[in-house]
């Protein structure tokens, strides 16, 4: 039987986010084709990496992934420019760690400077995650967006728990929302569905399906990202056409197969490095093969490798 | 797919002579629609029949055997649709112009790179062995040497129809796979496999080349078929892999309905980005890969992968209520409460068995939730848990009484305690299951 090529045409496609400000904005998202399947449909917009810089390092991150970092770990903004300059971010994400109850409890007036000086400091627009800690990350967000009015940072991430002040700041003080669900196809777009009946449009959303890591949960994160990539763009469910976000670097340098030196478990091999790169490197391309359209991740190495996947891919 | 009972019965005999052991041939023709009953078992039916009946009952993709390694059979796109069935096989290349320290290297790595995980053991499957000296000799040497130094499947390489017939003869019965086969000596290929009882990968440039010599190579006696359709980096093999899959389950076109191979050590020198490669070639379809090593710090990445993408989508995310032993614990031990959603324990159990402090995980039905959601669900709350726990029969097996909660639903320990009564000492865990190895070493 003779070939001929095949392709798949869908009647909706993924809406768009912007963010950052003036000349420096990205956007994300707009696609009508599943990824890197150009081949059926537009792809309008690469993925993008945003590299993290926490505000305080947990002790226990292993050397692997300090080493990189090691000049500028204790200082936030220095960090931020690092990754810009030497690692050649497009963006970063700022992970409020130190504002946790559970650990120094700074507050929000510290945590709304700190994204200041950042956003002074970088020429890339810039993410502001919380510490997970629903009702203080609600705070903290609140304030961030206040003080830094107009530069149309993203934060998150809104959970049922606190989106309604987040989106409300985000909204008065022109910011945009990461919204997140605990991976379900169903949760992902009531969420979207609250945030944009606070007044937040649809574009000034992204959603994060809940990121697991490579060996924890990833063919979970994996199927619930392509089903909402096939409900927004076969089934072109208006609800669904949010793009996706991953905040995977923090998930992926846990995993007990990157923790682990050689020591501890000689089965894993001795080459700690290379098994953690390669632990986020994969759980990345593993998003990005499932939709994903913003990757936020720690290691320089592995972002230099995905980023050569995408634009292979993109080619 | 496949044909009616009454479609079935119409290309049988009709003599209900009973010797298939069924009744009639209507009975026979039912069980054969139902996969009850093998077509072999009627010695009357005609080849056309045969022919016809093959035809309609052969999956879309066929399974191919390359030593004990099945490929192929894949049914669907997504994951979720159904389940991914062959996991891709990850094959080791070594060639006839390294030296013997070198060949034995990449031989022990295949042979012993293991991982234990969820109870399987996870390893690399083939061995892929070049001709690149471009002798017949050493090529077929070489053969000799894996038959004895590995009991993993065989992919012999050679353009050289001398040396790959060479090659097979020594392989023989061994289930090997002949790469490759191509539009110019396809015949000549197949002809080597039959006599051999390999299985032949058809190479071409391109998808549509390739789909225009698979007829040729079935036609010759061999059905077991791969296909290599000449993809040469990352992005021709995400558009190649996705058109043949395309092909054989959209379009059913029977000459590309053969798993794929790629050879994706011979895409990048880069051990990093052949290991990246591995794993879009492991999610998105190809059958077998060729690596060009199989090191510890690549394989382990590369192997959970595996794991985590042909995981069956439809089990459900749910572990069975009860006690869980970790690291062997004793009556001294701690307990840990937490739910029964698979992630949750999956992520909880890893924490504490890498704390290596022996801990009873005792798990509760709370319909597969997390955590933070059960709770918020009222499942995972105070007058659910502390009936629970008394039932669990947990305190038959301490010497002690206190039992440790996740710290995301630190707000129910008071109730928990009043519901526990005295029995019991109420302990707040972590939030995060990462801080459970420093907590517990603490206790
Ligand atoms: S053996 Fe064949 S011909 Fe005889 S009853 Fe069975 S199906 Fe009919």
């Amino acid at each position: 039987m003779a070939f001929s090529a095949q392709t798949e045409k869908y009647s909706g496609k993924m809406g768009t986010l912007t963010f950052g400000s003036g000349d420096q904005a990205l956007t994300v998202g707009g696609q009508a084709s599943m990824p890197f399947a150009a081949f059926d449909g537009d792809l309008p917009n690469k993925a993008v990496i945003a590299m993290e810089v926490y505000d305080v390092v947990n002790p226990e991150w292993p050397a692997a992934v300090v080493e990189p970092f090691k000049d500028v770990i204790n200082d936030p903004v220095a960090w931020a420019k690092k990754n810009v300059e030497e690692y050649g971010a497009k963006a970063i994400c700022l992970q409020l760690a130190s504002t946790d109850p559970n650990g120094e409890d700074k507050d929000a007036a510290y945590a709304a400077d700190l994204v200041s000086k950042m956003l002074a400091a970088i020429s890339v627009p810039l993410i502001v995650w919380g510490s997970g800690a629903v009702e203080k990350d609600a705070e903290v967000l609140a304030k961030v967006c206040e003080v830094n009015e107009g530069k149309n940072l993203l934060i998150g991430p809104a959970v049922e728990e606190n989106y309604k002040k987040i989106a409300a700041a985000a909204l008065g003080y022109g910011h945009a929302v990461v919204s997140q669900s605990p991976i379900d196809v169903n949760m992902a777009k009531q969420m979207n569905i609250l945030i944009n009946n606070l007044g937040l449009p649809m574009d000034k959303i992204i959603m994060e399906p809940s990121t697991a890591a490579l060996g924890y949960g990833v063919e979970y994160s994996y199927s619930v990202m392509e089903r909402i990539s096939l409900a927004a763009l076969a089934q072109n469910d208006e609800k669904m056409q949010c793009p996706m976000i991953n905040d995977l670097g923090k998930e992926c340098w846990k995993a007990r197969e990157v923790m682990l030196s050689d020591k501890e478990e000689p089965g894993f091999g001795p080459d700690q490095e290379k098994r953690g790169v390669l632990w986020e490197a994969m759980t990345a391309v593993d998003m990005l093969l499932a939709g994903s359209n913003l990757l936020i991740m720690r290691s320089p190495k592995a972002v230099k490798l995905v980023e050569e996947c995408i634009n292979e891919l993109s080619a | 797919m496949g044909l009616t009972g009454i479609q079935i019965f119409k290309l049988l005999p009709k003599t209900n002579c009973k010797e298939c052991g069924s009744p009639t041939c209507l009975a026979f023709a039912m069980a054969l629609a139902g996969g009850k009953a093998e077509l072999d078992k009627c010695p009357y039916v005609s080849d056309e029949a045969k022919a016809t009946l093959s035809e309609a009952s052969a999956p879309p993709i066929r399974g191919v055997q390359i030593g004990d390694k099945k490929v192929g059979e894949e049914l669907v796109f997504y994951r979720h649709e159904k389940t991914f069935i062959n996991p891709t096989a990850i094959a080791c290349l070594v060639t006839d112009e390294m030296d013997d320290a070198e060949v034995d290297a990449k031989i022990n790595n295949l042979n012993t790179v293991t991982f234990e995980r969820v109870g399987l053991t996870l390893s690399a499957d083939l061995l892929a062995i070049r001709n690149s000296s471009g002798d017949a000799g050493k090529f077929e040497a070489l053969v000799n040497k894996a038959l004895g130094a590995t009991e993993k499947g065989l992919i012999l390489m050679s353009d050289n129809l001398d040396a790959l017939e060479a090659g097979a003869k020594a392989a023989n019965g061994k289930g090997a796979l002949l790469y490759a086969a191509t539009a110019d000596n396809c015949e000549k290929v197949a002809e080597i496999a039959k006599a051999n009882g390999a299985s032949v990968v058809a190479k071409g440039a391109s998808v549509e080349e390739v789909s225009n010599f698979t007829g040729k190579i079935v036609a010759a006696g061999v059905k077991d078929v791969v296909l290599d359709t000449g993809a040469t980096d990352l992005k021709s093999m995400f558009y190649n892999e996705n058109q043949v899959r395309r092909a054989a389950l959209k379009a059913k076109n029977r000459d590309l309905g053969f798993p794929t191979i790629e050879v994706i050590c011979d895409m990048t020198d880069d051990p990093y980005k052949e290991a990246m490669l591995a794993n879009v070639a492991i999610a998105k379809y190809a059958g077998i890969i060729v690596m060009s090593d199989i090191d510890k710090e690549r394989m382990l990445p590369l192997l959970v992968q595996r794991l985590n993408i042909y995981t069956d989508p439809q089990r459900p995310m749910v572990m069975d209520e009860g006690i869980y032993e970790i690291n062997k614990p004793g009556p001294d031990s701690p307990v840990i409460i937490t739910t029964n959603f698979a992630l949750t324990y999956f992520i909880v159990a890893a924490e504490i068995e890498a704390s290596r402090v022996p801990t009873w995980l005792l798990i509760m039905d709370v319909e597969g939730m997390s955590v933070l959601t059960a709770w918020s669900a009222g499942k995972f709350v105070a007058d659910a848990m502390a009936p629970f726990v008394v039932k669990s029969g947990m305190k038959e097996k301490i010497n002690h009484n206190k039992i440790i909660i996740p710290g995301y639903v630190a707000q129910i320990s008071g109730e928990f305690q009043e519901e526990l009564g005295t029995d019991w000492e109420v302990i707040i865990g972590t939030r995060e299951a990462s801080d459970l190895p420093a907590f517990l070493k603490g206790l």
